[in-house]
């Protein structure tokens, strides 16, 4: 049941998308989501649109399961769009009901920020469903580098992040067979009041936070026995490379951007 | 309580790339009071299959029916099932989080909603079952006390729902010999003394040899091989592919009897095989 959520999941493949090199692609996932923001017309959503599909395509990701995981931000983009949609103002009323007017001003500002949202999130999940975690916490690490001239922990953060992102699938596992076990004992998780409900909760976020601690503390452990201190003088097994397919990526991304200003301020 | 599973089918995630089929057609048949082990490879499906037993998972294909009562299609009668399928996770002391070892006991009977008298009677006699002294650890923390102890609290908390099945997910994983063979020795005398229906799942034969009934094996998401304890052991070498093994006396025994001494064949406890040599010596000093 707690499986079903996609959203920062990996979906392994060999793709030419999987295959970029991650530094690569955490830039052109940032650019692309600053250069959302200055899209102003349905002709530069089409262009996004163009990139998006270009980019799911060679990923090889199926269509079906990206949508997937937009699924349970449906609410929220349903919300945004019907606050812009009644409360932009605006000269040409469609209709009236009630407090509520609208207006065309309104409709296509409602438009496009659900637009807006959903390349957002999709954006950013075709990089973490096309990044294994591991490989994005060394891009990340990679392109903090400068930092550490202000002595910021660039490594220690990014070995925080793996370690953390590592665990994730474990705890749902570990939270899906505490559930399990303790509906076997007749809990019941999924009825009553919201006071019965949070009171539910503790037969199974003790165990839990019991077991997140004891893996901590193993964890550690292990760390320790092989030695193991973060920061100066530690190499690495896997130098990131650039190849042709990282220029062509940022070229493709270079031409995006620039199709987008113009259209966007001329 | 008798178990009917037909051609039960369960696909993990399906219509993800993490697709995997866990269970694969399997079909059996568990009479009310017998004693049944179920033994496999890890990964070979056990844990899934036993969680269809009480409810907690559905099946993807197929049909499970509990006292004659089909279970995957009354959806309502999840609390009646779990009341009287009871369902021991594997290292089920993973899941105790009260203060005191008696409110953990106590967390199955509440929620079926007994009285506060018929709560403490059924904790007494479920750490009375499972070998706990009640005076002195009824208000310990189930944190301070040993390994095998915790083990014990957490198997007690689902015998004090009163199952009429009780089914067990490899009770003495990560247990010591001496607390496993006591756990053990529990688990038979409440098959013994109480006419439980049992169903035990192991991935050792050693474990499962001297108790149960019948064996199911499984392998790779299907049953492999079905039968009494003597009609399983003697497929060796199917059981060597799929990485199990004979108990080791029975290897002994037939160590014995390719050098032609006259021992007889069904052998798989070191009680039977003591018993058996001790006769043919005897036999042999007599003739
Ligand atoms: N919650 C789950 N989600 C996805 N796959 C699972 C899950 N639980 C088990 N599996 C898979 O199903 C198969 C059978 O597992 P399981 O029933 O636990 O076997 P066993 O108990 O015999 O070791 C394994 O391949 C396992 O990886
Ligand atoms: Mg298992």
């Amino acid at each position: 049941m707690l499986k079903d959520i996609t959203i920062g999941q990996f979906f392994p493949g060999q793709s030419s998308i999987h295959r970029l090199d991650p530094r690569v692609k955490i830039i052109i996932t940032f650019v692309f989501i600053v250069i959302i923001f200055f899209v102003r017309s349905f002709i530069g959503y089409g262009m996004i649109l163009a990139y998006m599909a270009l980019a799911v395509i060679l990923s090889g990701v199926p269509v079906r399961y990206m949508l997937k995981g937009l699924k349970p931000l449906l609410f929220i983009i349903a919300l945004t769009f019907f606050i812009n949609i009644f409360f932009t103002s605006g000269e040409k009323v469609i209709f009236k009901f009630w407090f509520f007017t609208l207006t065309q001003e309104g409709l296509l500002q409602g438009v496009f920020m659900g637009l807006r949202l959903i390349f957002l999130v999709a954006g950013t999940s075709l990089l973490t469903l096309t990044t294994s975690p591991i490989a994005l916490t060394d891009g990340i690490e990679h392109l903090l580098q400068p930092l550490k001239i202000f002595r910021f922990p660039v490594h220690e953060l990014a070995m925080m992040m793996t370690i953390a992102l590592r665990f994730i699938p474990t705890l749902l596992e570990e939270t899906d067979k505490i559930m399990k076990a303790q509906m076997a004992r007749g809990a019941d998780f999924e009825s009553g009041n919201l006071f019965q409900r949070a009171k539910a909760l503790v037969p199974l976020l003790v165990p839990l936070f019991i077991s997140a601690f004891r893996r901590a503390d193993e964890l550690a452990m292990a760390m320790e026995s092989r030695c193991y201190r973060g920061g100066e003088n530690r190499t690495r097994m896997k130098i990131p490379k650039t190849a042709s397919r990282d220029y062509i990526a940022l070229a493709v991304t270079f031409l995006l951007v620039l199709g987008i200003l113009l259209n966007s301020y001329l | 309580m008798s178990i009917v599973v037909e051609n039960l089918t369960h696909v993990y995630m399906k219509g993800s790339p993490f697709e995997s089929v866990a269970l694969d057609d399997v079909s059996f048949e568990i009479q009310d009071g017998e004693f049944v082990g179920l033994i496999g490879h890890t990964g070979s499906g056990k844990s899934t299959l036993v969680q269809h037993l009480n409810g907690l998972l559905k099946p993807t294909k197929g049909r499970i029916i509990v006292d004659n009562i089909d279970i995957t299609e009354r959806t309502k009668s999840s609390k009646w099932l779990r009341q009287h399928v009871g369902l021991v996770f594997q290292y089920p002391e993973h899941q105790l989080f009260e203060e005191t070892v008696y409110l953990d006991i106590a967390f199955g009977p509440k929620n079926l909603n007994l009285s506060n008298d018929e709560v403490e009677k059924r904790v007494r006699e479920a750490m009375e079952l499972v070998g706990l002294d009640y005076d002195s650890l009824k208000d310990r923390s189930p944190f301070e006390i040993s390994g095998g102890q915790r083990r014990r609290v957490a198997i007690a908390g689902v015998l004090a729902m009163k199952p009429k099945v009780l089914i067990l997910d490899e009770p003495t994983a990560g247990l010591d010999p001496k607390g496993r063979d006591e756990i053990l020795g529990q688990i038979k005398d409440l098959h013994r003394e109480r006419g439980m229906t049992i169903i035990l799942v192991s991935h050792s034969m050693e474990d499962i040899a001297k108790l149960v009934d019948r064996i199911i094996v499984m392998n790779n998401s299907r049953i492999a091989l079905m039968g009494k304890p003597e009609e399983v052991f003697s497929h060796v070498d199917e059981l060597q592919e799929m990485g199990l093994d004979i108990p080791q006396i029975a290897h002994v025994i037939r160590g014995l009897r390719e050098r032609g001494m006259d021992v007889p064949e069904n052998i798989y406890t070191v009680e039977q095989a003591a018993a058996a040599i001790l006769a043919m010596v005897r036999g042999r000093s007599n003739a």
